[in-house]
């Protein structure tokens, strides 16, 4: 297996692209351990995946649970190792950072976690929450760090800041926390921040506002986001591009109009389809969903990872062989056979 | 579809309160609504405005700190509340209305077999002997979309999809007339939850069930309702047919929250609501929605009655007195 890999890796080699983040045929395969010992496999949580974003970007990565979209983010972020593949981030290529780089690697990046709820230390004011980040990075000087956590409550609009700053996390609306967390992402001031399902915990009204947020924010400080999310409907309110991932790939990728108007992955139609619009003529239909479930990521089919639902399944072709990728539109890439003569 | 327009459900100013440490929460505070055999009525609501608190009081199913609980419930004409505990317990609880609880696919026994789990409520509510349950719970397995196979598992051997469809089963078994479902799908990935709500549809039209369906995703919502329901504090504000409701919600609340919900096409503005709901321990004597709402008036200082809008429509709002 490792050989295979090492020749698909050939190629990996990373010119300057003016990208702020480059991510070139990332792997990232936990081993399987039976008992503590003994290799049993490995879960093939991102497999093969590469994509480029430009400072001021904004991506929305879609995928269902358990498809590898956190273990992808946490690789972007430093805290997972890919088994193949490589990142280069403003310059710094991550397979080569020793610890001081990597700190520094690390604060360029904010991080907005999956669950706000389980996000913040309970014990901890939000100015101890917002300060620590400081210490750490070595800002010594209590003013200066005083400051900054004032300006960044200002920022997301945790205000009037004395009303808060004192504050534990219990004490505050499930939107609140999640700006408290986002606060904490700003507070180094990173070129891209990455946010990990940052609203699916919330009610729909509190939903809008931190979206809302998170666009201001970006626009104002010409961040990069990576918004990560398993509900198609809220990311063109503020990504231009969407991935959509299955198993461990990225099935398809595209502008966001693209992705919604013209989906070439049978698995993104899919999606589109099962996605809900609040309309009453929904209880009257039934909706076309594919039958099963995601395959297993230790032993993935052959083939297209897709072949066991896919409605439009070439048999010989999808079930045998691994498709590449595609590109039938221009900028609208896709992992499917169905496109092979485009 | 066969249509039959008799009344099921028939609530009366009904009431559950909580007794806490900073005082009395009124978690469910004078709700009226009411349901048709054969219809499913929508619960739409943020978190903590009483969703679960409204289907415990429906199911008598209490927690010990209960300060209050009164009001009227007719099912099917018989009046439930009057009902003594042991008698609820023996003909309406599991028999006549069941529940999917909220997480309920996480709530299931981990030491027990699926498949007995299914056989259960019949064993214990409907007095059938073991082997005669287990062979409906297998019929039931069927019609629900899980595969036999699965009756001798546990449930940690299935996935979340699949888990949801047994508890599912578990609250069909006894055939009740009405089954409140309590976020059945909100942990799911968006397949899984087409799944499940075209396994609904299909359930209400083959068992000829109500649902009463709690949830605070409004876009699949749509997906069961005949009918839409809108909790604000403790209260239902609004109350319509889901046709009338999803085209134009009259509560400014109910507004509020249609404007907030994201739309995969078409580039409306999205709106969120400013502020946060009171505390169901401290209400506002006037409409609880008019610290948040853009058009209160004067008369909003006081409590709006619930406004009869004609069409089975109600609505709890100032703006519509002699609509
Ligand atoms: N440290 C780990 N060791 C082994 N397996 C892991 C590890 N982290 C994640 N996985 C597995 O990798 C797969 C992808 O998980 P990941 O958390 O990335 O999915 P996700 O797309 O973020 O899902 P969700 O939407 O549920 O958050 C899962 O099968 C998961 O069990
Ligand atoms: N046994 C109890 N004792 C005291 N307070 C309670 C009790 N059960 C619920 N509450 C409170 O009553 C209010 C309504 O709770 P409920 O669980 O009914 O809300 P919900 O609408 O179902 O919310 P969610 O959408 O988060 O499930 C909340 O403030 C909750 O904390
Ligand atoms: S490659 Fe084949 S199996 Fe895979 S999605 Fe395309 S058509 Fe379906
Ligand atoms: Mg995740
Ligand atoms: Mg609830």
């Amino acid at each position: 297996m490792a050989e295979i890999l090492e020749k698909k890796l050939k190629d990996q080699d990373f010119s300057d692209t003016g990208a702020l983040l480059q991510v070139k045929r990332l792997h990232v395969w936990f081993e399987l351990r039976r008992f503590g010992f003994g290799h049993a496999g490995y879960v093939r949580a991102v497999d093969d995946v590469s994509f480029e974003l430009k400072a001021g970007q904004a991506i929305a990565v879609v995928g269902e649970s358990g498809c590898g979209k956190t273990s992808l983010m946490k690789t972007i972020l430093g805290l997972n190792t890919p088994i193949k593949g490589d990142i280069i981030f403003d310059g710094m290529k991550l397979s080569e950072l020793d610890r001081k780089g990597m700190m520094e690697y690390r604060s360029k990046i904010g991080f907005v976690q999956q669950d706000p709820y389980g996000a913040l230390p309970p014990f901890m004011s939000i100015r101890s929450i917002l300060d620590e980040p400081l210490i750490i990075n070595g800002v010594k000087d209590p003013k200066e760090r005083n400051e900054r956590i004032r300006q960044v409550m200002e920022e997301v609009r945790l205000s009037p800041v004395d009303d808060f700053i004192e504050k534990f996390p219990h004490m505050l609306s499930g939107g609140q926390q999640q700006r408290v967390v986002i606060a904490r992402a700003m507070i180094l001031e990173p070129k891209l921040i990455v946010a990990d399902e940052p609203v699916s915990m919330l009610d729909a009204s509190v939903r809008v506002e931190i979206l809302k947020l998170l666009e201001n924010l970006q626009k104002s400080h010409n961040l990069a986001v990576i918004y990560i999310t398993h509900d198609l409907s809220t990311v063109r309110y503020f990504s231009e591009r969407i991935f959509v991932m299955y198993a461990g790939k990225v099935a398809e990728k595209a502008v966001v109009d693209e992705i919604l108007n013209n989906p070439l992955h049978p698995y993104t139609e899919a999606l589109l389809t099962a996605t809900s619009e609040p309309d009453a003529a929904n209880a009257r239909i039934y909706k076309e969903v594919p039958p099963g479930e995601p395959p297993s990521l230790v032993n993935p089919p052959t083939g297209c990872n897709y072949h066991p639902r896919c409605p439009k399944i070439i048999e010989g072709l999808c079930d045998l062989e691994d498709p590449p990728e595609f590109e039938p539109v221009p900028n609208h890439l896709t992992l499917c056979w169905l496109h092979k003569d485009a | 579809m066969a249509e039959n327009n008799s009344s099921l459900l028939d609530v009366h100013d009904l009431k559950l309160h909580f007794r806490a440490s900073a005082g009395i929460v009124q978690a469910v505070d004078g709700v009226n609504f009411q349901l048709n055999r054969n219809e499913a009525v929508v619960v739409l609501g943020e978190s903590g405005c009483g969703k679960t608190s409204l289907a415990k009081a429906l199911l008598r199913l209490l927690p010990r700190n209960v300060a209050e609980y009164s009001g009227e419930v007719y099912l099917g004409g018989e009046e439930l509340m009057g009902l003594t505990d042991e008698e609820y317990r023996k003909q309406i609880r599991w028999v006549r209305m069941s529940m999917v609880p909220q997480a309920a696919m996480n709530a299931l026994n981990p030491v027990l077999r699926v498949g007995d789990q299914v056989a259960e409520p019949m064993m214990i509510h409907a007095g059938i002997k073991k082997e005669e349950a287990l062979a409906q719970a297998r019929d039931m397995f069927s019609r629900v979309g899980v595969s036999a196979d699965f009756l001798h598992r546990y449930a940690f051997e299935l996935s979340g999809g699949m888990r949801q469809r047994v508890a599912i089963a578990m609250s069909l078994v006894t055939l009740p007339d009405l089954v409140v479902l309590d976020e059945p799908t909100s942990a799911l990935d968006v397949l899984t939850q087409a799944n499940i709500f075209n396994l609904l549809k299909r359930i209400k039209k083959e068992f000829e069930v109500s649902f009463i369906l709690i949830t605070h995703d409004i876009a699949t919502s749509s997906e069961l309702a005949d009918r839409v329901a809108v909790m604000y504090a403790g209260q239902i504000v609004e109350v319509g047919d889901a046709e009338s409701f999803f085209s134009a919600p009259l509560h400014p609340y109910a507004q509020k929250l249609m404007a907030s919900v994201p739309r995969l096409r078409g580039d409306q503005e999205l709106e969120f609501i400013i502020g946060k709901p009171p505390s169901l321990i401290d209400l506002p004597t006037g409409c609880r929605f008019a610290a948040r709402c853009p058009r209160r008036f004067e008369k909003c200082d006081q409590d709006p009655p619930v406004f009869d809008m004609g069409n089975r429509r109600i609505v709890k709002c100032w703006l519509y007195e002699g609509n």
